[in-house]
Parts: C-alpha cells; sequence; structure tokens
C-alpha cells in the first residue's frame, strides 16, 4: 500500500470521474491504491461526481470495504459466517484475537497487522476460512492460523 | 504430444494449495523430461476432494483428490500420467459415485474445460442455445421459458418467463439485464464456481435475456469478496468481444448486446434487488420500496431484468433442448435442476446438482455423508443466513419451493449448512439478530432496531418466548425488505425445533 498522497487521489479521482465510473468505482481505486479513503478525498469526490460531501460521506461509511483509516501493512480477514461457525471459526478468531492481542475491526500499534471480520467467502465446505492478503485460506485451525501469523509479524 | 493435466485455478482450491501443485508438478515433469500441459480448470464441486489433480487417459480422465504438493514426487512415480494407482486415486473422475449420481445440467461443463477456451466451450455445446436464439424472434425466446417454468434461483422463486415478459412489453427504448452475483449467503458458492468454471455460460444466458426483452446493456454485479471470479469473468469478456458473442452485430445477426463487470463493496443487504440497483447507481445500498417494480422502472428507472446467476446459466439449455424438455425434470412447480451446495460441518461437502424433490436425507447423508467431525447431524440451516434451521426429523422432505413453504422454510440459493452436535442453537439464533444488526441498510425500523433489541433478549438469562415472538411478528409485517422480514425464519426455526437449547441459563 501507498502513503495517502492528496496529488496522487486527486489524479486518481479525476481519472475514474472520466472513465465514467460511478463514485464507488472512484473509492474502488482509491482503497487498491491507498488501503484507505482519506477524509481529504470527500471534498474534491463530491466535486468530481456533483454529489453533496455530505453523501459522499454516506457512501464511505455504508460500505464494508472504503476504509476510512490505514490498514496495517497485512490485513487478516476472517470468516464469521454460519458455515465457519459449524466448524469452529469462532474459537479460531477467539485464538488469533489471543495470540495478536487485537479484536476484530483492529489495527496493531506497529502497523502491521490489521483483523477484520468477512462474511464469507463462498469457501463454505471447507471451513473455517479466511483471507491474508488476498490471499485465500481454508480448513484453518488454530495452530495453522498461529503459523501463517508468525511468517508476517516476523 | 504433451500429456494434459488438470489443476483447478478455483479460489477453494487455491486456497488449499492448487498454485503449489501446480509449480511441483510442472518442475517435476521438467526433472523427469517428461512433456505435460497444465490445465488450470474450473472446479468439478468436489470440495472434500480439492485440490483435484486430474489426468486424461484413454479411459477418461482419471482424479486424484487432496493432491499435495509432497504427493508429486510419489504420484509420478507410481505412474499418475496413465493413470496409476496411488492411494490418493480415486479412479475414473465420471465414474466417481459422488459425481455420477448427480444430474448434471447446468454445471456439466464446469471443472471439465477451460474456463477461457471458448473453443472448449463450443465442443461441450457452448453458444447452441444463443445461436438458436439470435433467429428466433423475441416472443418465441419467452415462450421457451414460460414454458420451461424455470424459476429464480436466487431465493423468491420467481417465474423467470414472466420477469421476461414484463420487460419485454414495457416501453423504453433502454433497458438492461442485470446479473445479481452478489452471493452473499453463507452456505453457498454455486454463483462462483459457475463464474469461475463456466464463465461463458453466463454470458449466454445474459445474451439470451438481452434478446428476449429488447435489452442492449447487461451488468454483472459481483461481490468484492470474489476477486478470482472478477478477475476470470473479466477476461471473458474481453474474449466473448473478441469473438463476436458480445458487442455490436453478434455474428452477423444485427443483434447488439453490450455487457460489463461492476464490483460491489462489501454489504449483504445489495444481493436485494432494489439495493442493487441502488449501488449500481453509486449509492449507498439502500432498499427501494416497491413498487415500482424493477422490470418497469430498475437501473436509472429504467426497465430491468434482474435474474440470479443460476437462473441465467439454466437458459441457454433450455433454449438448445425446449422448454417442454426443462418442465419435465423435478418436481411439480419446481422445474429443472438445482445446484444444491453442502457445507459447514459436512464430511463431503460441495456442488450436488440434482433435479428438484430430492429430499434432504439423500442430500445431507448420501452425498454429504454426515458430520465432518463424526458427530449425529442436530441441524441443517437451509438457505443462507435468513434460512430456517431444521431438524432431522424432517429430512424426509423433498426440495421443492412448496412443500418448504409448508414446513416454514425456504430453499433460498441451495446452501445447506450442517450442524454437528456441538451446535448451541440459542447462539445461532442470536447471530441471526445479530448478523441483520450488522448488515441492515437502516430505512426501516423494525429491521434497524429490531435486530438489536432481538440481540438483547437472547443474551438474557431467561428467554422471554411471547416477548420474542412479538418482535418477530413486527419485523415479518413492518420491515421494508427479506433482511428484516426473514430474520425472524432462523430465529423461531431454532426455538420451535430446539427449545432445550433455549431453557437453560446462558453459557
Amino acid at each position: 500500500m501507498v502513503q495517502w498522497n492528496d496529488t496522487q487521489a486527486n489524479r486518481l479521482i479525476d481519472q475514474a470521474a472520466r472513465d465514467g465510473l460511478v463514485v464507488t468505482g472512484a473509492l474502488r481505486r482509491l482503497v487498491d491504491h491507498f488501503g484507505y479513503v482519506d477524509d481529504e478525498a470527500i471534498a474534491p469526490l463530491a466535486k468530481a461526481f456533483s454529489r453533496s460531501k455530505a453523501e459522499i460521506y454516506g457512501v464511505i461509511q455504508y460500505y464494508t470495504d472504503f476504509r476510512d483509516k490505514p490498514p496495517g501493512q497485512h490485513v487478516l480477514r476472517l470468516c464469521q459466517a454460519e458455515s465457519c461457525q459449524a466448524v469452529g471459526a469462532r474459537e479460531l478468531t477467539k485464538a488469533v484475537c489471543e495470540h495478536t492481542g487485537l479484536g476484530l475491526g483492529e489495527t496493531s500499534k506497529d502497523k502491521n497487522l490489521t483483523l477484520e471480520a468477512v462474511y464469507c467467502l463462498g469457501l463454505c465446505a471447507n471451513g473455517p476460512a479466511a483471507e491474508l492478503d488476498g490471499q485465500p485460506l481454508a480448513e484453518l485451525d488454530s495452530a495453522q492460523i498461529t503459523e501463517i501469523l508468525r511468517t508476517v509479524q516476523s | 504430444m504433451s500429456q494434459r493435466v488438470f489443476i483447478p485455478g478455483d479460489m477453494l482450491a487455491i486456497a488449499l494449495g492448487a498454485n503449489q501443485l501446480a509449480e511441483a508438478v510442472q518442475s517435476e515433469a521438467e526433472a523427469r523430461k517428461i512433456p505435460v500441459q497444465i490445465v488450470r480448470n474450473g472446479s468439478r464441486g468436489m470440495c472434500w476432494a480439492e485440490p483435484l489433480l486430474e489426468v486424461e487417459t484413454s479411459k477418461g480422465r482419471v482424479a486424484y483428490g487432496k493432491a499435495l504438493t509432497r504427493d508429486v514426487p510419489a504420484l509420478f512415480d507410481a505412474g499418475f500420467l496413465t493413470g496409476g494407482a496411488h492411494k490418493k486415486c480415486l479412479g475414473l473422475t465420471e465414474d466417481i459415485p459422488w459425481l455420477a449420481n448427480q444430474t448434471r445440467v447446468i454445471f456439466n461443463r464446469c471443472g471439465v474445460i477451460d474456463p477461457l477456451s471458448i473453443a472448449e466451450f463450443e465442443t461441450h455445446g457452448g453458444f447452441v442455445g444463443l445461436t438458436k436464439a439470435l433467429h428466433l424472434a423475441p416472443a418465441q425466446i419467452i415462450e421457451q421459458i414460460l414454458a420451461s417454468g424455470l424459476r429464480g434461483r436466487g431465493g423468491a422463486g420467481f417465474p423467470a418467463g414472466i420477469k421476461w415478459q414484463t420487460v419485454a412489453a414495457a416501453t423504453g427504448p433502454t433497458k438492461h439485464i442485470v446479473c445479481n452475483a452478489d452471493e452473499g449467503d453463507s452456505g453457498t458458492f454455486a454463483d462462483r464456481l459457475i463464474m469461475e468454471g463456466d464463465p461463458f455460460r453466463l454470458i449466454e444466458g445474459m445474451v439470451i435475456a438481452g434478446l428476449a426483452t429488447g435489452a442492449e446493456h447487461g451488468v454483472i454485479y459481483l461481490r468484492s469478496e470474489y476477486p478470482f471470479a472478477a478477475k476470470i469473468l473479466e477476461t471473458a469478456l474481453r474474449l466473448a468481444e473478441k469473438a463476436n458473442w458480445l458487442g455490436e452485430d453478434i455474428q452477423g445477426s444485427g443483434k447488439h448486446f453490450a455487457l460489463e463487470l461492476f464490483v460491489g463493496a462489501g454489504s449483504y443487504v445489495c444481493g436485494e434487488e432494489t439495493a442493487l440497483l441502488e449501488s449500481l447507481e453509486g449509492k449507498p445500498g439502500i432498499v427501494r420500496s416497491k413498487p415500482p417494480l424493477p422490470a418497469l422502472e430498475g437501473l436509472h428507472g429504467e426497465p430491468t431484468v434482474i435474474n440470479n446467476v443460476i437462473t441465467l446459466c439454466a437458459v441457454p439449455d433450455i433454449i438448445t433442448h425446449g422448454g417442454k424438455w426443462h418442465s419435465t425434470i423435478g418436481m411439480e412447480r419446481s422445474t429443472g435442476t438445482m445446484p444444491f451446495q453442502l457445507a459447514g460441518n459436512v464430511a463431503k461437502g460441495g456442488l450436488v446438482e440434482l433435479p428438484f424433490g430430492a429430499t434432504l436425507d439423500v442430500l445431507v447423508n448420501e452425498f454429504g455423508g454426515g458430520t465432518r467431525d463424526g458427530t449425529p447431524v442436530r441441524a441443517v440451516q437451509i438457505g443462507g443466513p435468513l434460512g430456517a434451521y431444521l431438524p432431522p426429523e424432517l429430512f424426509g422432505t423433498q426440495t421443492d419451493y412448496e412443500a418448504f413453504t409448508t414446513i416454514g422454510a425456504g430453499i433460498g440459493h441451495g446452501g445447506i449448512v450442517l450442524y454437528g452436535a456441538g451446535v448451541n442453537m440459542r447462539e445461532q439464533a442470536a447471530y441471526a439478530f445479530e448478523f441483520c444488526a450488522e448488515e441492515s441498510c437502516g430505512k426501516c425500523t423494525p429491521c434497524r432496531i429490531g435486530a438489536v433489541r432481538g440481540m438483547e433478549l437472547l443474551e438474557k438469562p431467561t428467554i422471554d418466548h411471547a416477548l420474542i415472538d412479538d418482535l418477530c411478528e413486527v419485523m415479518i409485517k413492518g420491515s421494508a425488505c427479506a433482511m428484516g422480514a426473514m430474520t425472524p425464519i432462523p430465529v423461531q426455526s431454532a426455538m420451535k425445533y430446539f427449545p432445550e437449547d433455549f431453557s437453560k441459563e446462558t453459557g
């Protein structure tokens, strides 16, 4: 992920508007680039898409993918939905939270890791499932996930 | 000639190490100087055997289940390239009972072909329906869909032909075909499998829908949790345009259809069709009031067909073989086949396509093989987070829309989540409210506040049944959409069929 930069962000916003995307398309590009949408982007987004700042804020707050704070260098998303619950997702989540000292939605102080909840990755026959930096993981157990976390924490 | 080896490029297979497996097979083959060609196919839906390695032999494709990188040298030693014996060998793929006992119509190509090869798609019957449809009048196409009895596979079971007819009759120069690929229900992955394994099938179905209704623009609304499907669809769209199966003057017919992909941003409610339309317009996914129906005033206020992925994927075969053919499969008013998905605490999970009418017992026990942890199946939840929890006593129920209605349940998108002896049904009921609170769009009070009150009521040491029933009634009758109106289904079914979990103190 790249550190937030207003000039770059404005360029992405204008390009998205020129490409005929709706505002969520621009937000997607910002999140893909910076990992989140900074408050600084609200005014230029409102201008580029002819919407009020309040409307832009509403869109950002509505969608889970549009983080409003920078995530850690690594993002671990743990599935919390029923199929994974049926095979121990609750216990797995608890183990990860204990191991990392983080709750879901929190980022470590050293900005290395963010934990997030996700509701279904479509890997439901092989839970518990998770995703680390876009890489899908399945059939997890506590020992395995702690081992995987060690590789990103070192 | 080099030997063809199939290793799925499907998201699940990759989660279980398919990429590393493919690399290991490639380098081992190179070291042994054996020419192999690795095809990254879709998944056969045998999730319990992923990564499923297959090789083409003179007798047909031979499968090796749960093939891992560390098995590769031994597989070569065993002569797997000619179907050699190995403890992971499952025999000829087509003869594996779990697959052979299914009726693969919609999923006939999934896992068989290279998903991004138009040539292979056509060799296996692809674009036959569309080619036929290009020479039919719109009314003739709709006639076949009506005759087929095809009902929406997204959950509501609404007759697809009637929806199409409404859009065809609507006035307006611009109409749209929207594919709802926001498959958010836990326990469902049929849309993901077909989009990753046979994307041209969806494209074919959407173009036919366009021809039938006069729409020349289509969009696939895909959830962002499916990045692999997004990548495959993007490529498939470009290939289909290049081969003139999309775009202007399709195959010289004078008919046009442009199709684009739109990726969502993490919102369960966007699977609700009006919230989905709002989302496509760049707004928060807040449900619209109905009427007006999206068929008349949908995307940008213009007539719009919104169908689920599987509904659209069922279309090409109906045009190829005729509506009558389809209407004879299944039972009563639930015609055709349904791709069921077995998930959760299941021994043999995956995709099971069968004609409607198969009992839950057949799905849960014969295909699913019971639980993964070996405990007796205590409950199944059918149709996602808004679906009913059912006990084994009801497993004799046939999968038929009407039969399910009579037991207070729905088939939904066909997801069946198994739970073993360890499940706490009170926790599951509380989760139903929690999920509703998390995902509610906030427009209507019964859903927005009811979900939170429900969570609180289930956290209390003693359960106030009357008050919970009262709350459920308000949510059912007063919510603007299915999110609030159906959340009581898992709650009340859990309380009805598993009362013992609601009488004791909270653990």
